[in-house]
Formats: structure tokens, sequence, C-alpha cells
């Protein structure tokens, strides 16, 4: 299990700036959250971890290996790194078990049969065993956001980011994923989460950091981010959203 | 059953008006035809060289006949175009720049034969390469006819197949390739499955399009349904044949467009 180090990291999508200066360290086990409003950058950090956007400056390693060195081949990364998305993106021609195998399949060369029991006991566990057959229009939008956390869980990533999945749920389906995460917490999985759930975040972040304009304005952990916080733009930012 | 609410009672009466309506006026515009167009003084004669029951009960079976090479040439060139046109497709998408020749050419070949007219590729290939004086039977029209069948007809469906591809939206790709996918593994098990399927209708009215183009072939020698309608006019000094080769057409056609229509609006609902 290796830490994952970001320094000075940069990323303008032209004349936007979106991460300006970004140094955070997660270390293994960890859960961080990351809170700030829409556009704060908060969704780019995360696609920046996972390798789907090259950074323009700064560093991110992993472990002893710069994994933001251009050029390098992002496939091994994003195997280490898994990613949930806000809008599921499940693969709809598929059923609720293929889209878990397709990536252990190609990737680990695994035989469907040879996944079957690892990938029923994750479905078993988040509570969707008789789902497994099913496509995912037939599924509703929390039990399709559990199928894309099992699906990148079957690739057995050291760290998981998460980035926004419970902002396209209805209320009473928002439990029933965030139960999923706590789960994971319990597990000691390393987790990164762009999150709009305050009160989840204060209820199980290690750390919590507080984004605007590209920047970490400020961090540390829940309570005291949330107890008292520092940076006027944090108090308005929490007075708004809590 | 239960008894119709108040607008379902509306609703219904509302229904049998328009249908009564649009039965009246579908009549009388049809009883207008009939006794209007015998009343054009060349209608005896027109009658007589393009609907006459004689000469088309005696041609429609050799012309029915006929049809099947037109069936036999579309079935061969179909799954071709299609294997074709799934290549050219994604050599457009190739962005190693060691094989950038192969997207040039894939990016040449649509541009030009989707710029042509069909008959003018079936002219320039079914008369030219045998003019090369190939010996049999590689100087068979067949062979050549269909090739430019082939030609054109791929390098729309690689068109439409590309269209397919681009509408698939940008967090396929991201989800496929957050998992460590490769490029090539995303666009095999991820993205052409889901564009292929949404262009079914589209590459249906394609293939309709093919069926009916296949009879351009005539123009270079196989007698097929068009040429053998041509040679009954001659014998019979009468172009009733060529509206029973129209019939025959039709016959395959209309199902086939209309398949697609219903095709393309289930998609349409289905993605609302």
């Amino acid at each position: 299990m290796d830490r994952l180090h970001m320094e000075n990291v940069q990323k303008a999508f032209g004349a936007n700036r979106v991460l300006d200066g970004i140094d955070l360290v997660i270390e293994p086990g960890q859960m961080v959250c990351l809170i700030g409003a829409s556009g704060s950058g908060k969704s780019t950090l995360l696609r920046c971890m996972n390798l789907l956007e090259p950074i323009d400056d700064g560093r991110i390693v992993l472990g002893a290996q710069d994994i933001s060195e251009p050029g390098l081949d992002p496939q091994p990364v994003r195997q280490r790194i898994g990613m949930v998305f806000q809008s599921y993106n499940l693969f709809p021609h598929m059923s609720a078990i293929e889209n878990v195998m397709l990536a252990p399949r190609r990737i680990k060369s695994l035989s469907r049969d040879a996944l079957r029991p690892e990938v029923t006991a994750l479905f078993e566990r988040f509570g969707l065993a008789d789902r497994m057959e099913h496509y995912p229009d037939q599924l509703s939008g929390g039990q399709q956001q559990r199928v894309a956390i099992i699906r990148a869980l079957a690739m057995r990533p050291e760290i998981m980011l998460f980035d926004e999945i419970t902002s396209a749920l209805d209320p009473e389906l928002v439990a029933e994923v965030l139960d999923v995460l706590r789960s994971l917490r319990d597990d000691g999985m390393t987790m990164v989460l762009a999150t709009h759930e305050m009160g989840f975040a204060r209820e199980l972040a290690d750390v919590v950091c507080f984004l605007d304009q590209g920047r970490i304005l400020e961090m540390g952990p829940p309570e005291q981010l949330f107890g008292a916080p520092k940076e006027a733009r944090t108090k308005a930012f929490l007075s708004r959203v809590l | 059953m239960t008894t119709p609410t108040r607008r379902q009672a509306f609703e219904a009466r509302q229904r049998r008006r328009a249908t009564r309506i649009a039965a009246a006026s579908t009549g009388a515009v049809i009883l207008a035809l009939i006794t209007v167009i015998p009343l054009a003084p060349g209608w005896a004669a027109v009658k007589r060289s393009f609907f006459n029951a004689e000469v088309f009960a005696k041609t429609f079976p050799g012309l029915a006949q006929a049809f099947l090479m037109d069936v036999a040439i579309f079935l061969w060139c179909a799954p071709l175009i299609a294997a074709l046109g799934l290549i050219v497709a994604l050599m457009r998408d190739i962005r190693s720049p060691a094989l950038y020749p192969l997207r040039l050419v894939a990016i040449l070949y649509t541009d030009v034969f989707r710029g042509l007219p069909v008959i003018l590729v079936i002219y320039l290939i079914g008369f030219g390469i045998p003019g090369l004086g190939l010996p049999r039977p590689w100087n068979s029209p067949y062979l050549w006819g269909s090739l430019a069948l082939i030609l054109v007809y791929a390098a729309y469906v690689a068109e439409v197949i590309r269209s397919g591809i681009e509408s698939i939206h940008q967090s396929q790709r991201a989800a496929a390739l957050s998992l460590g996918l490769s490029q090539t593994d995303t666009m095999r098990f991820v993205i052409l499955p889901q564009a292929l399927r949404r262009v079914v209708p589209a590459n249906m009215n394609l293939f309709v399009a093919l069926q009916k183009d296949v009879a351009l072939l005539s123009f270079i020698g196989p007698v097929e349904i068009f040429r053998q309608a041509g040679v009954y006019k001659s014998l019979m000094a009468n172009f009733t044949p060529y509206v029973g080769a129209a019939i025959i057409f039709l016959a395959i056609t209309i199902p086939a467009t209309r398949y697609a229509d219903h095709l393309m609006n289930k998609q349409r609902k289905a993605r609302s």
C-alpha cells in the first residue's frame, strides 16, 4: 500500500485555472473528503489522480513513482486507483455482473468461472445478489451506483476515488450508497471523496479539505474544519450548506 | 370492463370522428383520380403500353426470376460492405503517428467514394478493370460491378458507424479507462457495441438503397431484373414489364424501410 502525494498540481482548461497549486498527501487507510462549491476543482483533482486528465505542472507521486510523468502508460496506475462517477457510467449493453467482470477478465486474463465466486461475494455483501443478471436500466439509481462501486472494487484497487457519487440520487437512495462507503471505511480502504454530504464527511473523514478556486484553502480533521474554520470563505461556504 | 371516464369517452368520440373524416377525404381523392385521369387524351395509349394485363402476366415470372440475380448480388455485397465499412470507420480513429498513412487512406477513400455518383464508379471499375485484358473469370462484370457497389456503400456505412462512435458519451470512455482497460479494449467492448446498435436503423436504410442500386449493374452487363425488363420491352413493344419490375422492388423495399423506421422510432422512444 503506497501513499499518494501531490505537489503543486496545476491544471488549466484554456484560460481557466482549475487547479492552482494543490499540495495534498493521502496516507494509506485514510479517508479524505474534498468539499467546496461547484467549479472549485474537486472533480478535476480526482480525475487528475486517476490520470483521466493530464496535469500541466507539479507532480503526483504514488509510492516512489511519479505517475504524472508525461508519456507514462496510465493503465497500470488506473488499475491501482479505482474511480466511481456521479452519473454511475455503467455500460448499458451489459448486465450488472458483466459490467463488473469485464476489466478483470481483460486485464487479469481471468475466466468468468474463476471470477464468479469473488464477484458474487461482492454483490452479496452490498445487497445486490438478486440483481446480478439485471441490466443497468432495470436498476434504481442507488443500485446502479452500488454496481459501479463493485465494478471498481473487482479490480482490487489500493485507492478508491468517489466523485460526488450521491449527487444524482433521490434523497431516499443516498443512504444505501453511503452505507457501502461506511463498510469500505471499516475495511480500511484508502478513499478520496468529492462530496456535498457534509454530515457524512464529518462523521467518517480523517481529513477534510475545503477547495476554493483551485486551491486547498483550508484542511484538517473534520471537527476542526467544521467546528472552528479559520478562513472567512470556509465559514461562508459552511454557513450556506450546513 | 369498467365504465370509461369522462376523458376516455371524450377521446374515443374524437378518435371516431377523426377516422370518419380521414376515410371520407381519402375516398374523395381516389374517386377524383379514377374519374379524372382517364379523361386525359393519351390515357388509352398509356393504359395499353404500361398497364397491359396480358403482358404483365406473361413477363412477371421471368422478371421475378431475374430479380433473384439482384438478390444474389445484394447478398454477397452486403456482408463485405459491412466489414469494409467497419474497418474504414476504425481506421479513421487511429491515433498512432506510425499508422497515419492508414488514417489518411481512410479519409481519402470516404471522401472520394461519397463524392462520386454510383453509376460513374460502376462504369469506371466495371469497364476499366476488365479493359486490362484479364483472363476469365477475372473479366466478369459481376465481379467488378459488385466491387464498385461495395466500395461506394462501404464509404457511407463507414461514415454512419463513425457518427455512431462519436455519439457515445465521453463518460463511457472515462469509465472504461478508469478501470484500467486499454484504448483498444475500451473501443471493442464498450464503445463499439453501443455505437453499432445505435446505427442499425441508419444502416438499414443504406442497405435498402443498395438493393435498388444493384439494378445499376445492368448498364455493364449482368442480366438482372432491370435488364430483363428492357429485353421484354423490346420483344413485346410494351412498357408493362417496367411496371412489373417496379412492383417487385417495392414488395421488398417498402417492408424493409418500414421496419427501419419502426426500429428508429423505438430507439428514439427508448432514449427519451
